[in-house]
């Protein structure tokens, strides 16, 4: 029995990372109805600037803050440089400049800093009060740094006019012009917050797997699995999604299948529970006239 | 057309055409092997480009069928003794029926969700190749080596012999030549009608009386059929199959493919082809270190130039041209 | 007195195709215009080119009260911020939001909070069915509904111009009905000028002040509301009654 809660609470310390994944590819789509596929190679290369700078000798949470700062930044950037341009392309246009930048951001990380895998601290204490059987001072502290975030977005959007003309501005750009929105800036806006969240994560994850540029791969799909279980357009879902997909990814691997298939399984019954709810667990059903 | 129009396009046809068969004897063998790898990855991308451009189902996944249509041809030829050229059907046949399968769950999901779908699938097929209990089948982790057909005929043309690769060229090229007519026989008739409309408005399709459920299953199974062909048919240019060779990035190169070539378009599937076998190389020249960040570059550039892919920039320049004559 | 908008040779493309041929028509500040014609005239197209939605040369001449400012060139966002409210075809609600939340939108550009609100509460009592659906999604209105939800959400932005596509499409009569006497009553009151795209061309004359009629993208005849109404041989011959 102690085993079995020993898993549980080890697949929820990694849903955690999944989930602020997942937050963060949520966030890109409420603002651009677009996946960003090359949402974790930003994350990644985010914290190798963090890392970077504390090399250089920058206090943690300096560093951490900066970082966030200039990610927000960098994303904003990359969507009016790079994305503007192909704006009224096709959807898959799209995804295939994605793809380029996920290569792009993948080899810049590796070009800047090598590929030597990298310890990344935490700002957490390991012999902290907070620590206990079942969590590391870090797990909590990143679930405390999570659920933050996650306050913040929810009342972002819930109460903020910018919040929901960002809503508007991705569900239909048309109306939202002629309301006065500055479509192409909340996209910018959308991207810029995305690419924070991913700092914020990428910045959770290193000191657990340890930083080197391909970091971020097998995460962006349990991320995207967990959004996807939790419903696209829901920013508490796909947290919740992305720890129910931790839980299930170490469940998986300790009973049933053996590491190298649980990656396989976890897809398997994740894209089952969507053929049966097609919306995600707590997706909103959107309803449209014929 | 006028008259005049219609003789120029039997004139480059035909040139078009004899320089097809001249080609392998201008080049070396290596060349030709690429080549031959251009014809293969042109008929996996016809294949998705019947489900993802004009049918509008994204499939990040297609590299499992090309795999399941190589392993089959591999275990037919090694195991079974099946000459090469009968695995092609064969591996179309078993393609479609798991194409068929997968349509159905596909149903329920779209967008994203689908493209999530398949994509574990791409993930799943290393894994499952691996697994020790089909061993003996497939030849796990080493995978299986093939022999290359030997040409049934030898002769000599401009001074070089019909070699293995030359032979399996011009075998490609017809087989090339006929699934591209196949489709293209599909897709101008009801069913080419029937894939788009379900793409752009299914509730109106439905109720103009197609069967959703069972058209979009087919289509996933014959875009599947067509993908394992070519892969049955990649299985016999490389003479080897293994599980490594067909990883989450042939999925993700096939749509490459098909967007470069341009969605919805026939021809297309020959410039995406030509794509993803050489832009690699091209990216790999420019830079030894960082080639991944040459590729990414190209891409995206090249999505700047042609978003509508290279047959839309075509169509696109064809309309200026015959805007400025009508004009 | 200056007019409200000045088009001159307005010409509208999409794409490379053009579908307004030096079109002129100007609108006074406090009236209704209407423009009729057939489908394909080009009447929805003059509402598109007045927000720069679709590609325009020419002039369009705004004395919104800021002087006089020039449309064309500008974001479709630009004009809206300038007092150009557009009610267009297919109504164009944020379907997945709730209807508050359209009409929230609808004043997005403004900084007057309690007149904001003060504006919602306006539109509830003008629309009693929307009250009722306040927290619904858009998406599930009738189409009636949907029809106020627009035309409220427009006027939370307190438009010096409003402009409105086709709003009788797809309504039943007695909805027609209704909608259109709050739009006489929304111009009286609160002095919105208003420009009227409709093919009801009965139910228009009997609302605007003055009236265009397009034909294939060009101005075939203009004048006041009524006189084209009382004019049989051009009722017959252009409207078709």
């Amino acid at each position: 029995m102690e085993a079995f809660l020993h898993q549980i609470f080890s697949g929820l310390a990694n849903g955690i990372i999944y989930g602020s994944v997942a937050l963060a590819l949520v966030m890109i789509y409420q603002a651009t109805h677009h996946i960003n596929f090359a949402q974790g190679e930003m994350a990644t290369f985010s914290t190798f600037i963090a890392w970077a700078l504390i090399q250089a000798g920058w206090p943690y949470w300096g560093a951490f803050f900066f970082t966030v700062a200039v990610s927000f930044l960098g994303g904003l950037l990359v969507q009016r440089i790079v994305l503007r341009p192909i704006e009224k392309a096709p959807v898959l246009t799209n995804v295939i400049v994605f793809i380029g930048l996920l290569l792009i951001f993948n080899a810049m990380s590796g070009m800047l800093f090598d590929h030597t895998i990298k310890s990344f601290a935490s700002p957490f204490p390991k012999d902290s009060v907070l620590a206990s059987k079942y969590f590391s001072a870090h797990q909590l502290g990143s679930a405390g740094v999570l659920l933050v975030v996650l306050v913040g977005l929810f009342l972002f959007f819930k109460f903020t006019s910018v919040g929901l003309a960002m809503r508007a501005a991705a569900q239909n750009p048309d109306s939202a012009k002629l309301v006065g929105i500055r479509v192409s800036w909340m996209l910018g806006l959308g991207w810029g917050l995305a690419a924070a969240i991913g700092a914020v994560a990428g910045m959770m994850v290193a000191p657990i797997v340890f930083l080197d540029p391909n970091m971020m791969a097998g995460i962006l799909l349990y991320g995207f699995a967990g959004a996807l279980l939790g419903g696209i357009d829901n920013p508490l879902g796909a947290v919740i999604g992305g720890l129910v997909v931790g839980v299930l990814e170490n469940l998986l691997g300790a009973y049933v299948i053996g590491t190298e298939l649980k990656l396989t399984v976890a897809l398997v019954l994740i894209v089952g529970t969507l053929t049966l709810r097609p919306d995600g667990l707590f997706g909103k059903k959107v309803v449209t006239r014929v | 057309m006028k008259p005049l129009d219609r003789k120029w396009v039997w004139f480059w046809s035909v040139l078009l055409l004899v320089g097809l068969l001249v080609l392998p004897f201008l080049v070396k063998n290596y060349r030709v092997f690429q080549f031959n790898l251009v014809l293969v990855y042109a008929i996996a991308i016809l294949g998705l480009n019947i489900l993802t451009g004009f049918n509008g189902q994204i499939s990040l996944g297609h590299g499992a069928f090309y795999a399941f249509g190589a392993y089959t041809a591999a275990i037919l030829m090694d195991k079974l003794g099946v000459p090469y050229w009968a695995t092609l059907p064969a591996a179309f046949v078993v393609c479609f029926c798991f194409g068929f399968l997968v349509g159905f769950p596909a149903l329920r999901l779209a967008g994203h969700y689908l493209a999530l779908a398949t994509f574990a699938l791409a993930l799943a097929v290393p894994q499952l190749l691996k697994y020790k209990g089909i061993e003996g089948m497939t030849g796990g982790v080493q995978g299986l080596v093939l022999t290359k057909p030997e040409p049934p005929f030898s002769f000599r043309f401009l001074d070089q012999p019909l070699s293995a690769d030359r032979w399996l060229y011009f075998f490609s090229l017809a087989v090339a030549g006929l699934m591209f007519l196949l489709a293209w026989n599909l897709l101008r008739g009801r069913v080419g009608r029937a894939l788009i409309a379900v793409r752009d408005h299914p509730i109106a399709a439905t109720a103009m009386g197609i069967n959703l459920p069972v058209f979009k299953s087919m289509t996933f199974g014959v875009s599947a059929g067509i993908t394992g062909l070519a892969g049955a048919l990649g299985a016999i240019v490389v003479a080897f199959v293994s599980p490594d060779s067909f990883t989450v990035n042939l999925s993700i190169f096939l749509l490459v493919g098909v967007v470069v070539g341009g969605l919805a378009s026939i021809p297309g599937a020959i410039f995406g082809g030509i794509f993803i076998q050489f832009v690699p190389n091209i990216a790999d020249e420019i830079s030894k270190s960082a080639p991944a960040a040459i590729y990414g570059l190209l891409l995206i550039g090249f999505m700047y130039l042609l978003p509508m892919g290279v047959m839309g920039g075509v169509y696109k320049f064809w309309m200026r041209m015959r805007t400025k004559t009508a004009g | 007195m200056a007019k409200l908008l000045d088009a001159k040779k307005l010409c509208a493309f999409y794409g490379p195709t053009q579908v307004l041929f030096d079109v002129d028509f100007s609108i006074e500040a406090g009236q209704i215009t209407t423009i009729l014609g057939a489908n394909g005239a080009g009447k929805t197209t003059t509402l598109r080119a007045l927000c720069q939605v679709v590609r325009t040369t020419g002039s369009l001449d705004f004395n919104g009260g800021d002087g006089s400012v020039q449309l064309v060139g500008k974001a479709t966002e630009t004009v809206v911020r300038m007092g150009v409210a557009h009610v267009p075809d297919g109504r164009g609600t944020f379907t997945a939001l709730s209807v508050e939340d359209n009409l929230k939108l609808g004043a997005y550009v403004r900084k007057d909070r309690a007149e904001v609100a003060r504006d919602i509460d306006k539109a509830y009592a003008r629309f009693p069915r929307l009250a009722e659906r306040r927290h619904q999604q858009a998406g599930t209105l009738s189409g009636g509904e949907q029809q106020m939800l627009a035309i409220s959400r427009a006027l939370m932005l307190r438009p010096t111009l409003l402009l409105l596509d086709e709003p009788s499409f797809g309504l039943a009569p007695l909805i027609v009905t209704e909608i259109f006497r709050i739009m006489r009553t929304i111009n009286q009151e609160d002095g919105v000028s208003m420009l009227l795209v409709e093919q009801n061309a009965n139910l228009a004359l009997d609302l605007a002040h003055h009236a265009y009629l397009l034909e294939t993208g060009t101005v075939a005849l203009s004048g006041p509301a009524q006189t084209i109404k009382n004019d049989e041989s051009v009722r017959r011959a252009y409207l078709g009654y």
